[in-house]
This record gives C-alpha cells, structure tokens and sequence, in this order.
C-alpha cells in the first residue's frame, strides 16, 4: 500500500485569537503552528497502514517554505517522504489548494505508482472549507468519503472498506482503490514521535514544488472574533462546601 | 431561481433543511427571484412541508443509484441537475451530508463553494450580470467569523442550522413535483454502502438534557467512576475534554468540542476542564454551565454560569453524598 497524508500548516491557538490589524489574517506573531487533530490521525493511520501492509507513505503540503515543519512532524511518526507544494504565506482558496494538490500527485505518481490512498483530514483546523479531499478525488477520478472514523484496506481484493459515524448510526462503504478518505479524531490515537524519529525528520530531504496558483471564486475579505453574550457567573462556594448550593440549584431546574 | 436541497426527517423536513430554506426564502426575495427543491428521497414527506416556504417547484431525483446515500452518485445528480436548471445559486444545510453532496457538485462542475454559513447576501456594489454574494462563514467550528465574497454563475452555499428565523414566505397553493433521471454511467470510482447499523437508543450525548463531563482535573481513567455516578443520578449522560481521549482515559466518542460532540443540553457541569477553544465550541451553547475547577480564571469558569472552586476529587463526592443524602 502506497499512501498521501495531505495535511495544512495551522496557527495552534489558545483561548482567544489575535487579529492582524487590517482584520485579514491571524497574527501569528506569537502563536506556534501545528496541523487539526484530523490530520494528527491521517498521519498515524498512513504510518499504521504501511507498517501493516507494507509500501511507502508520503506526507504533502501546500503552505509556506516554513511548513516543512508539520511535514518534518509528518516524518517523524514514520512517512518517509515529505512534499512541500510551496505558497506564499497567504491562506490560498480552496479550488486554488485543490488544484495546486492534484498537480503535485500527477507529478509524483508519474514517477513512480497511483497512492492506493490519499487520506484528508475532513476540514482543516482553520479554514474549514470541508472540500479539498472530493475536489482532488473528482479531478483524479477516485472515489471519496468524508467523515471516517475506520479504514480497512484489503489490497488484495483491490478495496478498502471506509467506515463513518452519523448521529443516527454507523455507515460502511466499499470503494476501489485507488481511493480518498476525509478522516476524523476518533479513528486512532496518535502516537507521539520517538527521538529517533524526530532526528531522521529533522535531517530528512524536502521535496518542493512550484505550483501554478489560479485563484478560485470563494474569496476572503476579512475575519473578527464571533459575538458572545456575556454570562453572569454566580459563584456557588469553595471546595466540598459548594455541594449545599450546587444541589439547591439542581432541585431547582428539577434535576434531583 | 435559487434551489435549495432538502431531506426528509421522521415528521416531514429535516430541520437542517427548514432552516436552509428560510434562508433561500429571504435571499429570494432581496433578489426579486423565486425558490425551488431538490430531493433525493422521501418526496411525499417533504412535499407538505415546502409550500408554507413558498415553494413553487420540487425536483425529485429519480435512480437506482441514488435510492441508497451515495457521495458520488448524488453529487454526479445534483451537478446534472444544475446543468438542466441553471439556478443563481443553491442552498443545502450544513450537515456532513449537505457539505459532503455540495462539494461532490461543486468539484463536478467546476463551481466554488461556501460552507458553513452564517448568512448570505448579494455583495453590495456587485456588478450587474455577475452579481456577487457576500456571506459569513464559520470558521474553526466557530472560533472565529470570515466575511467572504463568492462569485460563480451558479453559488454553492451551506448553511449552519438555527441561522436564521424560519419565516415562512407566501404559502403557494400547489407545489408542482418534477421528477429528474440522472445519467449515472457505472463509473468505478464510486464508493458504495455496503453496511447501516442504526444508533441504540439511548441516553446519547449529543441529545442528552445533562452532560457531566471531566477534563484533565479528574487525572485518571478510574478518576470518571464518580462522573459517570454523578451523571446518572441526574440522568445525564458523560462526557470528556480532548485531554482526556488522548491519555487513553475515555473513548473518543465520549468527546465534546470541535473534533468531537456539539452538544446543547439543559445543564453541562464541566469537572475540572479549563476551557480551551476546541473544548468550548462544543459546549457552548448549553443553557447552562456549572463548572468545577481549582482555577477560578480558567476560561470555563469565567464563562460558565455557576462556578465552583476547587479540586474535582473534594467537590464530586460531595455533590454526589449531598444528593444522595436528600433523596434517601
């Protein structure tokens, strides 16, 4: 099994998210970067997959030269190829990311073979655009399911079974290989990388590619900070004494 | 004309649905056009429902392969269908499934496409004959807010459920159903379903009226045995923070925030959870919040409605014996 991780360069934010004056972007100057808990699991699963399976598993991103970070985090959970599809430090559009993915997989699978899979977290941490996983399958015409929480690959049947939780139930689908996954939290758990992992990433070799952006026709003109009603907090007491009026409130909405 | 995707619920329109078509209703008539629907199944349930929005028109898409969800087939349908009726732009809810069909459309066509809206509009000074939409999406499941500009000769939009008032238009006396066949080559790259299993019933968290959930104050997997008392006192069902389906202390679908449940119940009592944004987007719009925390800064006891300081491991029990102790 030959398998992708797309992943995305995201600024790790904490409580609250400071704005850049003109409103366009984050302002990152004091925030690190990480990749969406999706993608963590897309990572983990591709590495569990080829340890399993056999094959190669690359990591790929479209972002900034200094996005080798993720793909060196990538890398050192066990991927042994890195891909940087390099922007600017803008955030590009999601038919822009598309497009720019799916010439940089038309390169690489020239070279060498189709990836049986290319696994998308389901919605990047930030953008959320929840698109650019079916916009890279349709344009390779290779099935894709989002929302997935289990992956079974049975290469020799030349299918994976894909599975996904809904609110009302558990869905299972079969596609044909070569295939896309949009994957969700929830489908590992992420190990953390090893020493030795992390010097191999760190020495490891990055590829690049210049991509042909063309913008698409979703643009962003601004962000800011969603309203919040402020709630009066009523404090109901200090340590095991705080039990009294924690249950008077209880028996007051009907609870006990 | 604008089109808005619809699915049917137990009683009639899903409310995703609803929702989806008050908006295209008000869009509608700020663009001086009307609104049509598509559905995919249940036709008869929806059909009732769609009048009351001034719904002149409903298009039922008709396939064998369609009869079963399908991300590929129904997005391969919707796209044809656009091609036949050229609408200025279609509205669907901003379910996994409506974002999941929208793009499959979207990537067909050849069409940008907005998730996850707030509101939509025309863009003011939009030039005529390509009108642009101005629109709100959310972004990182609400953390923040981006004010967006989507021009395409056919707009893909989803829309996020309780957006907008359901304000029904001019009720039309007859809605006219239409019934559309797709052609659905056997294309290979299809996924198929090959498996549905059903929820149990149950207290489930996303529906549960109380959600008693512990963070990384409640140190351990044993640490939940009084969460899990708690809650069933009160009938309520449990649930985590992120820290706590990391360390292996509680299963990933016990999880509420951003990549876990949103949940909305009567009552959410946070034991011990600070109250990062990923842990807040999913719990916020409880009704109300007790939090329970040694820090009386932490974001969560800032925000919550009632707070308790103190550690977890005093307080719990001592609700939990103070309950007891009353309905003994």
């Amino acid at each position: 099994m030959d398998v992708l991780v797309c992943v995305k360069r995201v600024p790790a934010t904490g409580g609250t998210i400071p704005l850049t004056a003109d409103g366009r972007d984050v302002d990152t100057r004091s925030l690190g970067f990480t990749i969406g808990p999706h993608e963590e699991c897309a990572v983990e699963e591709a590495a569990r997959i080829v340890e399993r399976f056999g094959g190669s598993a690359a990591v790929l991103t479209v972002g900034p030269p200094q996005a080798d970070e993720q793909l060196r985090y990538a890398m050192s959970i066990g991927l042994q190829q890195g891909v940087r599809v390099t922007t600017g430090e803008e955030e590009t559009d999601p038919e822009a990311t598309a497009a720019a993915i799916v010439d940089a997989v038309r390169t690489l699978e020239s070279e060498t073979r189709p990836f049986d899979l290319i696994l998308f977290g389901n919605e990047s941490a930030d953008a959320g655009n929840c698109q650019v996983g079916i916009r890279v399958a349709h344009a390779l015409a290779r099935p894709a399911v989002g929302g997935i929480k289990g992956i079974e690959p049975q290469p020799e049947h030349g299918t994976v079974r894909l599975r996904r939780e809904l609110p009302d139930g558990i869905e299972v689908y079969a596609a044909p290989l070569p295939a896309v996954a949009a994957v969700r939290e929830g489908l590992n758990l992420p190990r953390y990388p090893a020493v030795t992992g992390r010097l191999r990433a760190k020495r490891a070799h990055i590829r690049t590619i210049e991509p042909e952006l063309v913008p698409g026709g979703l643009r962003k003109v601004r962000l800011r900070p969603p309203a919040e009603a402020a709630r009066e907090t009523v404090v109901l007491g200090h340590g095991a004494a705080a039990a009294g009026p924690v249950v008077d409130m209880l028996a007051e909405l009907g609870m006990v | 004309m604008l089109v808005t995707l619809v699915e049917s619920a137990q009683e009639g329109l899903a409310a995703g649905s609803a929702n989806a078509l008050a908006h295209a209703r008000e869009l509608a008539d700020v663009l001086g056009t009307h609104v049509e629907a598509a559905t995919f199944a249940g036709a008869p349930e929806v059909r009732d429902g769609l009048a009351g929005y001034g719904v002149s028109r409903l298009h039922v898409v008709e396939h064998g392969e369609c009869v079963e969800y399908s991300p590929e087939c129904w997005g391969e349908a919707l796209a044809q269908l656009l091609d036949d009726t050229r609408p200025d732009g279609v509205l669907a809810a901003a379910t996994d499934r409506g974002n999941e069909v929208l793009a499959q459309a979207a990537a067909r066509i050849g069409l940008p496409l907005a998730t996850n809206c707030l509101n939509v509009a025309p863009a003011t000074g939009a030039a005529e004959g390509d009108p642009a939409w101005a629109l709100t999406r959310q972004r990182g499941g609400g953390v923040l807010l981006e004010d967006a500009e989507l021009s395409a000769p056919t707009k893909l939009v989803t829309v996020l459920a309780g957006t907008v008032e359901p304000s029904a238009g001019e009720a039309v006396p007859e809605v006219d159903v239409r019934t559309f066949v797709p052609q659905l080559d056997t294309d290979p790259a299809r996924s198929r379903i090959v498996d549905r299993t059903a929820r149990e019933a149950g207290v489930s968290l996303a529906t549960a009226a109380v959600v008693v959930s512990g963070g990384r104050g409640v140190g351990s997997a044993e640490g939940f045995d009084m969460i899990e008392e708690l809650a069933e006192l009160l009938g309520g069902a449990v649930g985590c923070s992120r820290v706590a389906t990391n360390d292996g202390w509680r299963p990933h679908s016990d999880q509420v925030g951003l990549t876990g449940t949103k949940i909305a119940p009567e009552l959410y009592i946070a034991c011990g959870i600070s109250g990062a944004t990923q842990h807040w987007v999913g719990c916020r719009d409880a009704r109300r919040i007790l939090a329970i925390n040694t820090d009386p800064q932490a974001p969560m006891m800032t925000r919550a409605t009632y707070a308790v300081t103190g550690d977890v491991h005093e307080v719990v029990p001592a609700i939990i014996a103070e309950i007891r102790r009353r309905t003994e």
